[in-house]
């Protein structure tokens, strides 16, 4: 028997083995035979999800020295340690896949790699931190909840610890809108405006329409995806339609209004030759987020170079050798 | 995966790679929690702590290098662990003569 004919009875197995699992909606963990087009895919969506992560930290870095109080301060670095955590996590993830932590980080340095669109919107006015926190994760939650079950084993246990944490995010940005919607009029205006430039965007972070979503019909066959887009999208406008209406803000969407007969909010259509720009790279901030992410690599160079000497020195020194 | 040391001035640098278990209580064992990179086990251990303790999620970690890992191959599953099949007297259900006989 030649080698490719090996190969070939290899993969048959494997892949029967897969399907098996997938049907059975187990777990597919890093040393199991896999197809490569749910490696690549699986890698692709991780990574993108991890880039996500690091990126996110840029808009809260913006207003961590200019945060109301010092429990607000507190508050905003929690949620980027969260989020530095969170994008540490999936990395680890896509890494079982065989595909180096450097790599990703080159692709994302490069340009290579995408990240969600929704950071590349500026956050000008502390509001913002109420809107992304509310709008931006609980948009978050609602695509990463069903993640939790996703058929990639190490996947599936990331984002068990992502959900966890992530919630602290979206309660701390509502409560951060209801003080802003208690305070004078200045600052109701300034939770408004706020609310009016990240509600589409957030809605457009579940990616675009079924109809347009190329790969959305397999990730659902191989169980990493649970839901469309469009479902998810439904889940958290009829989510968000009644927490408006506690914090007392009004979602701009002229067309927004309860179906009876669905069960459901209607809601317009949205932008999307705005959501094709931004991830082509002109949104607001694109070139700024990378450029920032490419600094704060080079310039944290000596953090690395530190620990890695420390280690050495460690291992080195007389009292280790004693010890 | 190389040691501490492969490095270009820090820019592109390459850390083993550690496994991370926590012990969430006294009394349970470590679950396996990620991982993580880190040049040695101390800075292992305090960026475990860092990243997977942070809302008092245990009370000891375990850091442990990857490659010190022996699995066993997936491939080889169904032989590894052979069946329970036919071995049913492996559990306490499979002795029925018992059943009605109090405290046993």
């Amino acid at each position: 028997m030649s080698t490719a004919t090996i190969a070939r009875d290899i993969d048959a197995d494997g892949q029967a083995r897969f399907d098996e699992i997938i049907a059975a909606d187990d777990k597919i963990e890093p040393a199991d035979w896999m197809p490569d087009a749910y490696r690549r895919t699986l890698v692709r969506q991780i990574s993108q999800h991890a880039h996500s992560e690091i990126i996110g930290m840029q808009p809260e870095g913006n207003w961590i020295t200019r945060a109301p109080s010092l429990k607000r301060k507190a508050i905003l670095m929690a949620k980027v340690q969260d989020e530095a955590g969170h994008g540490l996590y999936l990395y680890s993830a896509a890494q079982t896949l065989g595909t180096a932590r450097e790599e990703m980080y080159e692709q994302l340095l490069t340009g290579k790699a995408k990240y969600s669109s929704i950071f590349n919107y500026l956050t000008p006015t502390w509001a913002d931190m109420g809107s992304i926190g509310w709008l931006v994760d609980g948009a978050a939650i609602c695509n990463q909840v069903p993640l939790c079950r996703a058929s990639y084993g190490p996947y599936a246990r990331a984002m068990i610890r992502i959900c966890k944490e992530e919630s602290f995010h979206q309660r701390q940005g509502f409560e951060v809108l209801l003080a802003l919607m208690n305070g004078t009029e200045a600052q109701r205006e300034m939770a408004q405006e706020s609310v009016d430039r990240w509600y589409a965007p957030a809605l457009m972070m579940f990616g675009p329409p079924d109809d347009a979503s190329p790969n959305s019909a397999q990730s659902m066959a191989w169980n990493i995806k649970r839901f469309s887009n469009d479902e998810l999208r439904q889940r958290f406008v009829d989510m968000i339609v009644p927490q408006a209406e506690i914090l007392g803000v009004t979602l701009p969407d002229p067309d927004l209004r309860w179906n009876d007969e669905r069960g459901h909010w209607d809601y317009g259509e949205l932008d999307w030759d705005e959501f094709r720009a931004v991830l082509a790279g002109r949104g607001q901030a694109n070139s700024i987020r990378i450029a920032k992410r490419r600094r704060a690599h080079e310039d944290g160079a000596w953090v690395r170079e530190a620990a890695r000497a420390y280690a050495a020195k460690r291992h080195s020194s007389p009292e280790e050798v004693a010890s | 995966m190389t040691g501490p040391g492969a490095t270009d001035g820090g820019r592109r640098e390459t850390w083993p790679l550690w496994e991370v278990f926590v012990r969430s209580a006294r009394g349970l064992s470590h679950v396996h929690a990620g991982s993580l990179h880190a040049p040695d086990a101390q800075l292992a251990l305090h960026n475990a702590r860092d990243l997977y303790t942070r809302r008092g999620e245990g009370v000891s970690i375990w850091v442990v290098p990857s490659a010190a890992i022996a699995a066993s191959d997936p491939d080889a599953r169904g032989a590894f662990f052979e069946s329970p099949q036919g071995k049913d007297y492996r559990y306490p259900t499979a002795y029925t003569a018992s059943a009605d006989v109090p405290h046993l």
